[in-house]
């Protein structure tokens, strides 16, 4: 059973099409990157899915059914403008905000001290919020985000303003919930994030799904067939590559698309050639989102 | 619905744990302390024992004052001369003296020579010295002591007021027609406008810290309106709980000793619309505090727009002398059925009986029926507004928003 099903959902603010006929459907227990520019539709689309904005039209079932208050209570949200309260202590906010999703009392306590061990923050757990630093803050948000223990945790731009340090920890802590089993939705604008953690992802730009499916089934699609080569000498002759690109230390090759690369390879080395790279070329999902708006266009 | 009790609960703990709320609500009672050690301390001041024997010279020029020397403590002491009472002064053997000259009889003039800066002459010093020269006067041609007596103090009155019935109606002291009121009006304004502005406090941190995202991904807007209304209301129910409660105790311990505080007392019927006016008027403001803290995006621009709400509400307290005075006046009557001043002015009209019953019933219909209108309104503001940030939205737009919403 999916975990989202969002089928041609539509939202306009004013006229303008903020979110227009959009469909997908997040599996169970995968990263599933939400990608586009900014200003693309989103956030909408995430807050038509948190049911605090109604869509105009289109449909939306969340752990198999329409979103209710017991719903609520097994998403964990990490909106994109995101604060806390900054006079309450830090357990005050997790145990307030927790009680929010029904998770309350002693086991509320418990994963509040043992999510701030986690993140080595557990001496900090009676200061205000105002007291912490913005990084450390954002990761406090982060666990009032998981400490009610969610199935489906969405997460609007997690990394924004985040020091190379926290990244990793909250890549690590977002990799940590994949493995048990958590479906997570990832809405970022920067696509080396989706490549590097996404299973799945949607990409939008000016409201419409531009992109969807697999990470490496789109790659694959998009693989513009040539190699990255660097080697002591190039043989006079290749059979199936039908050009060559010298971009200073190595040359880009390009194939007839009925040469597979391992052939390349083989006959590389068959002709006692020394190769130090050998890279079949994938494009970067940037690469992938400019040609795919440029098409568009 | 449990929900909102969970936010119910933490507004609550939020407020109740505010340091300006805890300043106010121990100011009523700080302040009543502070005001009776005041009063006590300048009785005892004032009055360090019992009264001394006053020793007043005379200079009886005219002829006859020459009996009944002792009046209500006071000694007069003849001095043949001027001089030699002016000496016995400055000696400080008396503490003043006065001359009657030949002509009293026929001017009535005498004069009174002190060393004390006074503003006017002591009553008791006029009172003795009246006393004094009266029953001189009379000795000769009153014989009974008892008519001597009265012409000193003619008369005692009491006066009634009688009804159309011919009953004498309960007698109403200055204490109960003039200050009653105003305390309670003051009371009432300031825990109605304390718990409302910490609800619209509490509205825009949250919109400024933007927590209100996180908090809109587990609640519904109408549970969160819900939770803040009646959390902070609790809250402000609780003061005034305080504050009668302290002027009920501080009414029963002072009245033992401030005789002007004797027969003062609040009736419960009182105290039960107080209630009731206090929660139909809180809601009425929440309500409006809420739609208005939900449109700005911080909780400067809240507060600067919350003053046009205010404006209305504090009319009455500007018009306070004259609807205390005139309790009856048809001004009165349409500022109690006006739901934004109905609360304030009732407080004020209550406690002098001049309001009649269809006028509360109306008054409370009325205000009840704004209570639930502005809810719906609200909501529906509360809703579309939370997550807006920027430009502040023009009244057309927010008309529009509450219609469609």
């Amino acid at each position: 059973m999916n975990v989202i099903e969002a089928s041609h959902i539509t939202k306009s603010f004013k006229g303008a099409r903020a979110v227009d006929d959009i469909s997908f459907s997040v599996g169970q227990g995968e990263i599933f990157g939400m990608v586009g520019p900014n200003g693309a539709g989103k956030t909408t689309t995430i807050r038509m899915l948190m049911d605090i904005i109604k869509p105009d039209s289109g449909k939306i079932s969340i752990l198999g059914e329409a979103v209710k208050e017991e719903t609520k209570n097994r998403i964990g949200y990490l909106p994109e403008e995101r604060g806390l309260y900054r006079k309450i202590t830090v357990t005050e906010s997790l145990t307030y905000l927790a009680a929010l999703k029904n998770f309350k009392g002693g086991p509320a306590r418990d994963r509040a001290t043992k999510l701030l061990e986690r993140v080595d923050m557990l001496q900090h757990k009676d200061k205000k919020i105002e007291e912490l630093s913005r990084g450390m803050g954002q990761i406090i948000q982060f666990i009032a985000t998981i400490l009610h223990d969610p199935d489906l945790i969405v997460l609007d731009e997690p990394f924004a303003g985040l020091d190379p340090v926290n990244t990793e920890l909250l890549k690590q802590l977002i990799l940590e919930l994949k493995g048990q089993g958590k479906s997570i939705i990832l809405s970022t604008h920067m696509m080396n994030q989706v490549e590097e953690l996404c299973d799945r992802f949607l990409m939008i730009n000016k409201g419409q799904a531009v992109l969807y499916g697999s990470l490496a089934e789109i790659k694959s699609r998009f693989r513009n067939n040539s190699i990255f080569l660097e080697c002591n000498r190039l043989p006079e002759e290749l059979p199936g590559v039908i050009g060559s690109k010298n971009h200073g230390k190595y040359v880009e090759l390009f194939l007839d698309g009925k040469t597979s690369p391992s052939e390349i390879l083989a006959a590389l080395v068959n002709g006692g050639i020394s190769v130090d790279r050998f890279e079949v070329s994938t494009p970067s999902l940037n690469e992938i989102f400019i040609q795919v708006v440029k098409e568009g266009q | 619905m449990k929900k909102t009790l969970t936010i119910l609960k933490h507004e609550f703990k939020q407020t109740l744990k505010r340091k300006s709320f805890i300043i106010m609500t121990l100011a009523v009672p700080l302040l009543l302390v502070l005001g009776y050690g005041i009063y006590q301390g300048v009785q005892h001041w004032y009055q360090p024992g019992e009264p001394e024997e006053i020793k007043i010279g005379y200079v009886d020029e005219a002829g006859g004052f020459d009996q009944y020397t002792s009046q209500l403590g006071i000694t007069f002491i003849p001095y043949p001369s001027e001089e030699e009472a002016k000496d016995a002064l400055l000696a400080k053997e008396v503490e003043e003296y006065f001359v009657i000259p030949t002509d009293y009889l026929s001017s009535g003039f005498i004069t009174r020579y002190t060393l004390e800066r006074e503003r006017k002459v002591p009553a008791e010093t006029w009172q003795g010295i009246e006393g004094f020269l009266l029953s001189n006067l009379l000795a000769g041609e009153v014989s009974s002591p008892e008519i001597l007596d009265r012409a000193k103090t003619p008369m005692l009155m009491t006066s009634f007021q009688l009804d159309e019935s011919g009953e004498i109606a309960p007698s109403q002291d200055e204490f109960t027609r003039y200050f009653l009121p105003i305390i309670f009006a003051l009371l009432f304004v300031f825990a109605l406008f304390f718990s409302s502005g910490f609800l619209l406090q509490s509205v825009t941190e949250e919109k400024e810290n933007r927590v209100i995202e996180i908090i809109l991904s587990s609640v519904s807007s109408r549970q969160l309106l819900a939770g803040k209304v009646l959390g902070l209301g609790a809250a402000g129910l609780l003061q005034i709980a305080v504050w009668l409660t302290a002027i009920r105790v501080f009414a029963e311990v002072a009245s033992l000793n401030i005789p002007a505080l004797s027969d003062f007392s609040i009736s419960s019927s009182l105290l039960i619309w107080a209630v009731v006016y206090f929660i139909l008027g809180y809601l009425l403001f929440a309500a409006l505090y809420a739609g208005i803290g939900s449109l700005g995006s911080t909780a400067r621009e809240g507060q600067s727009w919350s003053g046009i709400i205010v404006m209305p509400a504090i009319l009455p307290m500007v018009l306070m002398s004259f609807i205390i005075n005139n309790p009856e006046s048809g001004l009165s009557t349409a500022l109690t059925l006006f739901p934004l001043t109905a609360p304030i002015t009732a407080m004020m009209r209550l406690p002098s009986d001049a309001v009649s019953a269809w006028e509360i019933a109306a008054s409370l219909l009325i205000l009840a029926g704004s209570v639930v209108l502005t809810m719906w309104a609200a909501a529906k503001v509360f809703r579309v507004f939370l997550l807006m940030y920027g430009k502040r939205p023009a009244l057309r737009e927010i008309v529009r928003y509450v219609r469609e919403a």
